[in-house]
């Protein structure tokens, strides 16, 4: 009897366990959500109640107190938006808009769409996360390898760090975008004027992601034991070999999680190059147009839409992390 | 690089040869001072060693008292502040470059990034073989330590024995003469190491090879040898080199022969007389 009724059990009993597995997952995700979302409203609530009493007693109206919480959660300039607004603007400024409009006869990105802002931040940003990553790991190499650049370096790379980016983005915009040679380029059609534009905000942002990649690929390429060096060295490697087939693949996981800040960092970098040069397109811009008009559900979204482009780039690269490295046979 | 002879040398079966005139490895007075923030420390002190053809030498000792700086010093990764130490009648640098000798270190230390396979080819990728030549050595010594099967595999599907026999392939694949082994058991079970000391036995009886091989343990420095040299801490020197003559056919239950006990109460002698068991 028992023999039969294994199978027989088999079936409901793991479908139980995948449901408590996907639940043990997912509910405590929720729980975490649902906290914030209520800490959220209670602190809309708290922080907008004050103008909305104000009008009405300046219009001499008489309200319920679930009035005035209605009223606190759906202003128009709220000190702080709601949930449902923040989420209902970024519905309405992506969804809800078209993301080309025409205009004088040409078909254009439409200002108005948010998607069209996030892809003019994320074009530098990813040419910045470039140019950023790909210095990185030149400097690390030549850290790795040379004594004179291992002292001098890193100390600069640090300082580097400890300049306001705030404070130097307009210097570097003023100067870049006065380049003799970019404007050279431009006018003899090697470079759009988008892309003149661009450049700057890309250097900017390679300015802040470089440094995780310094650091993170310095400690990966000298991560190989001292056993593994000496084992090259009974082979009469070179340090070429050695730097291949050895300190190179070893510092790959590091790389990964170096890029992953890096990323984050390049994104900052951009928005940040967009706050005072009065850019007018870019996640930074319509932070900035947000908060001359007073339109904190426009800066609050344009905050998630930043916070989202970020989430999904770390997401990708985590993508093809994954990927790599079980090519490069780590456990599954 | 290498005739055909020395390729086909480990494929082919024979008795183990005898030791010759000419030395594979010759210290005489040979001395390695390290010198530290603490004043100078005598790692080697005025070590004399002939080293035959063919021979398979354990040195024994406790910690510090120089036995893996000798084997670094023969592999050219430490080099001797006095004395000298010939390789094949050449310097151990020279030797290298002639790839005269295999290492293998305490841990495996293959790259887990690299199939067994890959790993085993790293050194012959390294010195330039060709594609062809490096798939039939890796083969053939993948055979010779009983992993064939198992070189499409990624070292962490491999337990810590079969790592140990990828490493010991890994030096054995381009051939060379010598094979130095610093503790390569050192870090495995007892009944895993038995296993391993009676293929090592075998592989060195099929192969030719000399043998340098660094242990903590009398029974395996006995059970293995054709000669033991019995080194002492501070300095690190060597106290006693005994002759081994137990017969080249040797089944694990041979330490349990007289014969095998003996010697293994001479090591003793010898390290006592060296001070290892005082503190």
């Amino acid at each position: 009897m028992t023999e039969a009724a294994a199978p027989v059990m088999y079936g409901p009993k793991s479908a139980a366990r995948w449901v408590g597995r996907v639940s043990g997952a997912v509910l405590p995700i929720l729980t975490v959500v649902a906290a914030i979302i209520a800490v959220w409203y209670g602190a809309a609530v708290g922080m907008n109640r004050a103008w909305t009493l104000d009008q009405m007693e300046r219009r001499g109206l008489e309200m319920s107190a679930i009035q005035i919480m209605a009223d606190a959660m759906n202003q128009d300039r709220p000190v702080l938006p709601t949930p449902h607004q923040v989420f209902g603007e970024l519905w309405n400024t992506t969804m809800g808009e078209p993301l080309m409009r025409e205009r004088r006869g040409e078909l254009q990105g439409n200002p108005r769409n948010l998607i069209f802002h996030a892809y003019h931040t994320l074009a530098p940003t990813l040419m910045g996360f470039a140019i950023g990553a790909a210095l990185g790991v030149l400097l690390a190499v030549g850290i790795v390898h040379n004594r004179a650049m291992d002292m001098s370096v890193m100390p600069w790379a640090i300082a580097s760090q400890t300049i306001p980016i705030l404070a130097i983005a307009p210097i570097i915009v003023v100067v870049v975008s006065n380049l003799p040679v970019l404007n050279a380029a431009v006018d003899n059609g090697v470079i759009s004027e988008e892309m003149k534009l661009l450049i700057p905000k890309a250097l900017i942002s390679s300015y802040l992601s470089f440094f995780p990649v310094v650091v993170g690929m310095v400690a990966g390429l000298r991560s190989p034991r001292a056993m593994d060096l000496d084992l090259m060295r009974t082979w009469s490697a070179s340090r070429g070999q050695t730097f291949w087939k050895l300190r190179l693949p070893a510092s790959v996981p590091f790389l990964f999680t170096s890029l992953k800040v890096s990323i984050a960092a390049a994104l900052v970098g951009t928005i940040v190059a967009e706050l005072p040069t009065g850019a007018r397109f870019g996640l930074g811009a319509r932070l900035l147009t947000g908060s001359y008009y007073g339109q904190t559900i426009q800066i609050w979204s344009a905050l998630f839409m930043a916070a989202i482009c970020a989430a999904a780039l770390v997401v990708i690269l985590g993508a093809v992390e994954k990927a790599v490295l079980r090519r490069m046979g780590a456990r599954p | 690089m290498l005739n055909q002879e020395q390729i086909d040398g480990f494929a082919d079966p024979g008795e183990p040869a005898p030791a010759q005139a000419a030395p594979v490895i010759a210290a005489r007075n040979v001395s390695l001072t390290f010198q530290t923030d603490d004043g100078p420390v005598h790692a080697l002190k005025d070590v004399n060693l002939t080293i035959g053809k063919g021979e398979f030498v354990s040195f024994i000792g406790p910690s510090g008292c120089g036995k893996t700086t000798l084997l670094r010093a023969i592999a050219a990764l430490e080099h001797p502040t006095g004395g000298t130490l010939t390789v094949n009648g050449l310097t151990p640098d020279e030797a290298r470059r002639q790839l005269a000798y295999g290492y293998v270190f305490q841990a495996a230390g293959l790259y887990p990034w690299r199939t067994i396979e890959k790993n085993i080819k790293l050194p012959l990728e390294i010195m330039g073989f060709d594609r062809a030549e490096r798939d039939r050595r890796a083969e053939a010594v993948l055979k010779l330590v009983e992993l064939d099967g198992f070189g499409g595999k990624y070292p962490w599907q491999l337990s810590g024995g079969m790592q140990q026999r990828a490493s010991i392939a890994r030096a054995l694949a381009f051939d060379a003469d010598i094979l130095l082994m610093d503790e390569p058991f050192g870090a495995l079970d007892e009944i895993v190491r038995d296993h391993l000391n009676e293929q090592l036995l075998a592989l060195w009886a099929r192969t030719e090879k000399t043998i340098c091989f660094v242990t903590h343990s009398i029974p395996e420095a006995v059970y293995l040898s054709t000669k033991i040299v019995v080194m002492s801490p501070r300095p690190g020197r060597i106290t006693d080199v005994i002759d081994s003559h137990l017969p080249a056919e040797r089944p694990l239950d041979i330490r349990d022969t007289p014969e095998f006990l003996e010697i293994a109460h001479r090591v003793r002698e010898g390290l006592r007389a060296g001070h290892a068991y005082e503190d």
